[in-house]
């Protein structure tokens, strides 16, 4: 250990040198109030207190980790250059293709895959069915990183960063985007309140949970409608442009094709989250969870599906997929990775009642609707676009920010897996 | 516990009335599709253009002083085009609209380009710029009102302190004209205003003042279509007094009328624009879009949007209903 009296004067270094100490004895489980006094030191401590998940034996000293803070850590340069130098500057974005990965994977795609939240919180506060109470708070917590994500991107996106507030001042009834920018920052902080009784319970703090708890239904009502529209809304974004979206995508439901793929993959990504967090932490989840929300991917799936061929059905046909152009064959990879094969296994009880199966099941539904929000956002408009002279592929510091913004997120919920009661009633 | 469950099931269904009432102001904020009764605009015979390109360089120069489309503070000369890379000097001949170029003259080019205004074995000039769209997209979508449409002349004009540079005016401008200062740190959007802030000097839009043969006109959109429709009605070969710079001048050019392609363009395009153009060449050929809807654009979302009251409805009413269903047996618990 380095002697830092050396650098900061006795005064600070002995102090610094003593709290390194203590940190190499403890970790963060130090005795914080030596430190900041017993009022502040007192919250802390209890923040800091990882007894609650001590049986998920989660580790925060692991490689993994380490790699997910050097990528934040890149992404946060990426962000300040894009703030000090212009969006020009970082990405590859240009007139005719004046939105472009940032918008489609981490909006269109972070919303998108939030949507599970809204579902699962009805499912429990409003339609009282008690067995997915156990993966409400995770889902939740997991929406509210989606947004979060959807949130710093879009204000990295735009070309004047520190003015994103406008729209909640300057109303413009007639914009969809104006829609997006309230619902977004609604829906946060709604997520937000609903997140926030594992916080309030762990320091102790009673009168904020139970008024917390008493507004809860409300708040889940709230964040429904909320999310209904939000989801909807990304699709309406693109109604205005049926001479530049193609064909194939561009539909007056779009607003209803966002919103129902977004539900499918919402369900999709809980059971992954729920199976992938019992497979790196030690926790069980009951198997009827899993297996109902299986069930929930396929009766949205089907309608899903049955949405789209109605699109293909009335619109272009379904000669404009088949003809093997690049478009035709992104739609036909995004609708057969993303919706047929998932929904034929899901068709087989051997499928649906196997985790391990459900588990590849869900991968698939999201990689595709993901691929969906990539066409609707970047290749659908790239006749028109380049016809106008332009060409897009992300920068090398767009596709950085955007790994940076995913590794935020994932450890996000590692964190707060950690420090607060992510997993009520799973380890009775 | 009982009380306080009526209580705010009660305070649910106010504030369920007061969402459907801020849904009241909605109705009244919808776009209108009507042309305003004095709106101006430009009328751009692509048979009268020589390709002199003199209303691209008055239009930058105009639009560089306090009030046009292209100041910014401490601007010291026009934003000119800067050439490629190791030829940087001064240049400016863009090849594009851009954050520095709101109106350019193109040139349409086929076979050994022997006649004027002729699609096969020809050439032909055309202009590109905003066309001020009697129901504009680029209003209708931008989440701060950065983008207007003036009540009164209907020039459809930007105010860069209300920006948020979400750039979704590029995206839903079917005629892709708004353009981006991609180069700047904090950028504005660009596009022909109109030239509106020459009207109270009583001057109009550059690029008809500086036009020299007539080619682009300037004045009230519904004698601008007048004009159009009585060219349009020509012989070829008849001879025709076309007015100079405005389209009420008295200063005119008698010449002969060529063979019109199409009828005229802005009529129906994204439901009318107040910019009208008339070509010798057919306008697909020229790069114009043939799939631009015949109708105004915003009606496209203002359909969703209309609908947000009732989902806020639906989802409080209908989700109190379910909650007192499905909570019934949980009651006496």
């Amino acid at each position: 250990m380095k002697d830092l009296t050396k650098y900061l004067g006795p005064r600070y270094g002995g102090a610094a040198k003593q709290l390194a100490e203590d940190f190499r004895k403890n970790g963060l489980g130090m005795d914080m109030t030596r430190y900041l006094g017993p009022r502040y030191g007192e919250l802390l401590n209890k923040l800091l207190d990882d007894s609650i998940s001590a049986h998920l034996g989660i580790k925060m000293n692991t490689p993994f980790t380490l790699a997910l803070v050097a990528l934040i850590g890149v992404a946060a340069l990426i962000a300040v250059y894009r703030l000090l130098f212009g969006i020009g500057a970082a990405s590859n974005l240009n007139d005719a293709w004046p939105w472009g990965l940032w918008i489609s994977f981490d909006v269109l795609g972070g919303v998108a895959m939030a949507a599970g939240a809204f579902l699962i919180a009805a499912a429990v506060y409003i339609f009282n069915w008690k067995k997915y109470k156990c993966i409400a708070r995770a889902s939740i917590l997991n929406a509210f990183f989606g947004y979060l994500l959807a949130a710093i991107s879009i204000t990295l996106d735009v070309g004047r960063s520190f003015v994103i507030w406008h729209p909640l001042v300057m109303w413009q009834l007639n914009s969809v985007m104006f829609i997006v920018a309230l619902h977004l920052v609604l829906y946060l902080t709604t997520l937000g309140t609903e997140s926030s009784p594992m916080v309030f319970e762990k320091l102790g703090w009673q009168g904020a949970l139970s008024f917390v708890n008493r507004c809860m239904v409300g708040v889940v009502m709230f964040g429904v409608a909320l999310s209904l529209l939000h989801q909807s809304s990304l699709g309406a974004n693109y109604l205005i442009v049926p001479g530049k979206l193609n064909p194939i995508w561009y539909s007056h439901l779009l607003p209803y094709h966002f919103l129902v793929s977004a539900i499918m993959l919402g369900l999709a990504l809980v059971s992954f989250e729920t199976l992938l967090t019992g497979k790196v932490f030690n926790h069980k989840v009951p198997r009827e969870v899993i297996e109902g929300l299986a069930r929930g991917v396929m009766i949205v799936g089907s309608f899903y599906l049955f949405l789209k061929i109605w699109h293909l059905a009335t619109g272009p046909g379904l000669g404009a997929v088949l003809d093997g152009s690049f478009l035709g064959n992104l739609y036909l990879i995004e609708m057969v990775v993303g919706v047929i094969v998932p929904l034929s296994l899901l068709c087989l009880r051997s499928v649906r009642t196997n985790l391990n199966r459900i588990f590849a099941v869900d991968i698939m539904v999201v990689l595709g609707v993901l691929l969906n929000r990539m066409n609707v956002g970047i290749s659908g408009v790239s006749e028109y676009a380049t016809g106008s002279g332009g060409d897009y592929f992300p920068s090398l510091m767009e596709l950085a920010l955007t790994v940076g913004m995913i590794a935020f997120a994932i450890l996000g919920f590692k964190i707060c897996a950690k420090y607060l009661n992510l997993f009520p009633e799973t380890h009775h | 516990m009982k009380t306080s469950r009526r209580a705010f099931l009660k305070s649910l269904a106010g504030s369920g009335g007061a969402l459907l009432a801020t849904g009241i102001p909605c109705a009244q904020a919808r776009m209108s599709k009507e042309l305003p009764a004095q709106a101006v605009g430009l009328l751009y015979d692509a048979t009268l253009c020589v390709g002199c390109k003199s209303c691209m360089v008055n239009c930058k120069k105009e639009n560089s002083v306090p009030g046009g489309a292209l100041y910014k503070k401490g601007m010291t000369a026009p934003p000119y085009e800067r050439g490629p890379k190791g030829d940087e000097a001064i240049w400016d001949a863009p090849r594009e609209l851009s954050g520095k170029t709101l109106n350019i003259i193109k040139v349409y080019k086929n076979g050994n380009c022997q006649q004027k205004d002729r699609a096969v074995d020809g050439y032909a000039f055309f202009k590109q710029q905003c066309l001020h769209c009697v129901s504009p997209a680029c209003v209708s979508v931008c989440p701060a009102g950065a983008f207007r449409k003036d009540p009164a002349t209907g020039a459809v004009y930007y105010l860069a302190d209300k920006c948020i540079g979400c750039r979704y005016c590029q995206l839903a401008c079917p005629f892709g004209i708004p353009r981006y200062e991609w180069d700047s740190a904090w950028p504005e959007v660009r596009k022909c205003q109109l030239c509106r802030h020459r009207y109270h000097e009583g001057k109009y839009a550059a690029c008809a003042e500086f036009c020299p043969t007539g080619a682009t006109i300037f004045g009230k959109v519904v004698e601008l279509r007048a004009e159009a429709k009585r060219r349009l009605a020509l012989r070829p070969g008849e001879s025709y007094d076309f007015p100079l710079q405005r389209v009420d001048a008295t200063e005119k050019t008698r010449r002969a009328a060529a063979k019109y392609a199409d009828g005229v363009y802005g009529l129906i395009e994204a439901g009318g624009t107040q910019n009208i153009m008339l070509s010798g060449v057919s306008f697909d050929l020229l790069g114009f879009r043939k799939n631009i809807a015949k109708f105004d654009l915003p009606s496209l979302t203002w359909g969703y949007i209309a609908k947000i009251p009732w989902v806020f409805a639906g989802v409080f009413l209908g989700g109190t209903a379910i909650y007192k269903a499905t909570h019934r047996s949980d009651k006496e618990g």
